[in-house]
């Protein structure tokens, strides 16, 4: 029991909205000595699997200076320019469409994306342009919920095409699972069983977006109600 | 041998990461410049030589990261050093070209994952396989940085400021996943998973079919929530839950459980800060000012999605 002070030192740390890095190294060594390793062996574990896990950080490093340089050539001014030539363009039906493309993609076995090379660069641009072809100067709020939207999308699409057709890493960890306890199953029954929740999970997203863009149109209806009618 | 592998990467990265430290510590103007440079620069050597230095030097100097972050000595994000309209000029001159090198890094992804992924001659070969997809991303980032300096003709000093602007946005959150990836290593080294697991098996009503597959999709999205990561969740609540109840108790087929399972954990990871690298670090990214913001915009599909998992398990699980 006592070995679950960790979680509850996250529950408490991110309530009192305490700095994320202490909560989360002080959390791991609450619950190292509560299991009774020493502070050093505490360290050295931290060390070996942060040196271990350097890949989760690197692939948003590495987009960083390209992205960068793009964007102080205008890359985002000339996304937001292009969607608002496209007139059936709304916030939701580019971030709907972007989770299309994220979910085929990734079912497919390859990751094209991520919130670093592409939400930031093109597909939160593209969706704000949208939104302002047709309402004009958009507030800080409603910006503020398509990014929001925006990365939204991107997990989505991420996570619910995955497992389906293209057995990738989650399917093949939970082969390795069931197998080590005497359950064989077969990659594609597992893909194949994925499928029903990707489907659930675009046709929510048809509803968010579409939520997204009556929520953008009531927010900016004073300026825009005629301009848009016009 | 492999030529492209995760090493390289890491090399360039710790590269890129010594620069930006460099800039921050002889630069006139920044604010607090000794804690972010020395941050950045920690950070540097921990991807130059990860490796090569004991773990137990590495934990101590990511304490070191930690208590720079938590005592503010980091500086913010930095303003623009060219205008709007100096983009939207440039924007103009460059038209539609200026999609190329941010096309390129999916294009990459694409070919690198099926096609130079085979290529080989002999035992050498070009990209590391095991870690296909983050090698992939990688080339196409490098790819792209060069053909975006050709066709901007920037100064190569260029990608090294503009990432830096926004290496500074991102500030110390970009290492939380990574740290919360050690924590998730930390709390399997004391074993904290099998407590959790006898805890709900024990809570919640696992002897009705339903109430067992409510148990097992609530488990892993809560055990998600709590741990940031629905693989570190799925070993737990699958041996402490699903297989004793689902299965052996009532018959369920494995393959079914196990891959609505995996997707309700996702469900978790939709709805938790601990999940960094999707909810907090796209928020600095993206420059929101309500750090939670993509959070809230996830919880109807999150909930929506583990409703959704809950019926089709139901229905499926014990008839197939």
């Amino acid at each position: 029991m006592i070995k679950l002070i960790g979680i509850l030192v996250v529950a408490v740390g991110f309530a009192l909205r305490g700095n994320t890095l202490l909560v989360v190294l002080t959390a791991g060594i609450s619950t190292g000595l509560a299991a009774g390793m020493s502070f050093n062996e505490i360290m050295t574990w931290f060390g070996k699997y942060f040196v271990e896990n350097r890949y989760v950080t690197l692939t948003v490093l590495l987009m960083l200076p390209v992205v960068g340089l793009l964007e102080r050539y205008g890359l985002r001014e000339r996304a937001e320019t292009l969607i608002q030539r496209a007139k059936a363009a709304t916030a939701g039906r580019v971030l709907l469409f972007y989770t299309a493309v994220r979910q085929i993609s990734v079912a497919l076995g390859v990751n094209i994306g991520g919130h670093a090379a592409m939400v930031r660069p093109l597909v939160a641009p593209m969706a704000e342009g949208a939104a302002q072809a047709r309402h004009g100067i958009l507030s800080e709020k409603t910006t503020e919920a398509i990014r929001a939207h925006a990365a939204a999308a991107e997990n989505t699409g991420n996570f619910f095409g995955e497992d389906t057709v293209f057995a990738v890493g989650a399917v093949y960890l939970i082969k390795g699972v069931l197998e080590a306890q005497g359950h064989p199953v077969s990659v594609w029954s597992l893909s194949f069983w994925g499928i029903p929740t990707a489907l659930v999970a675009f046709g929510l997203m048809i509803w968010r977006t579409r939520v997204l863009d009556q929520r953008i149109a009531r927010e900016s209806k004073p300026p825009s109600t005629t301009e848009a009618e016009r | 041998m492999k030529l492209l592998n995760l090493d390289l990467f890491y090399i360039i990265a710790g590269g890129f990461l010594l620069l930006v430290a460099g800039r921050i510590a002889f630069e006139p103007t920044a604010g607090k410049r000794v804690g972010s440079a020395l941050f950045w620069g920690l950070l540097a050597v921990i991807f130059l030589a990860g490796k090569a230095l004991p773990p137990m030097v590495v934990g101590y100097m990511v304490l070191l990261m930690v208590i720079l972050a938590a005592t503010k000595q980091l500086t913010g994000a930095r303003r623009w050093e060219v205008t709007a309209a100096m983009r939207g000029a440039a924007a103009a001159k460059l038209q539609n070209w200026i999609f190329v090198p941010a096309l390129l890094i999916p294009a990459t992804a694409v070919v690198g994952t099926l096609f130079l992924s085979k290529l080989h001659v002999g035992a050498w070969w070009l990209l590391d396989s095991a870690n296909l997809t983050v090698t992939s991303v990688c080339l196409g980032a490098v790819v792209a940085v060069a053909v975006a300096l050709r066709l901007t003709r920037a100064p190569l000093v260029t990608p090294v400021v503009e990432g830096s602007r926004l290496v500074q946005a991102v500030g110390w959150a970009i290492i939380l996943p990574q740290l919360l990836a050690a924590l998730g290593g930390v709390f399997s080294q004391a074993g904290v998973g099998p407590v959790v697991a006898e805890l709900a098996a024990r809570a919640l009503p696992t002897q009705d079919p339903l109430g067992a597959v409510v148990a097992y999709c609530g488990g892993m999205a809560l055990f998600t929530i709590c741990m940031g990561n629905a693989f570190a969740a799925f070993p737990v609540i699958t041996l402490g839950i699903g297989l004793p109840f689902i299965v052996q108790l009532h018959h369920g087929n494995p393959a079914i459980m196990a891959a609505i399972g995996m997707l309700s954990g996702y469900c978790g990871t939709l709805l938790t800060p601990m999940a960094a690298n999707f909810n907090l670090v796209p928020a600095m990214l993206l420059e929101l000012k309500d750090k939670n913001a993509v959070i809230k915009a996830q919880v109807p599909l999150a909930l929506g999605i583990l409703a959704a998992n809950i019926i089709i398990m139901y229905f499926c699980v014990y008839r197939f």
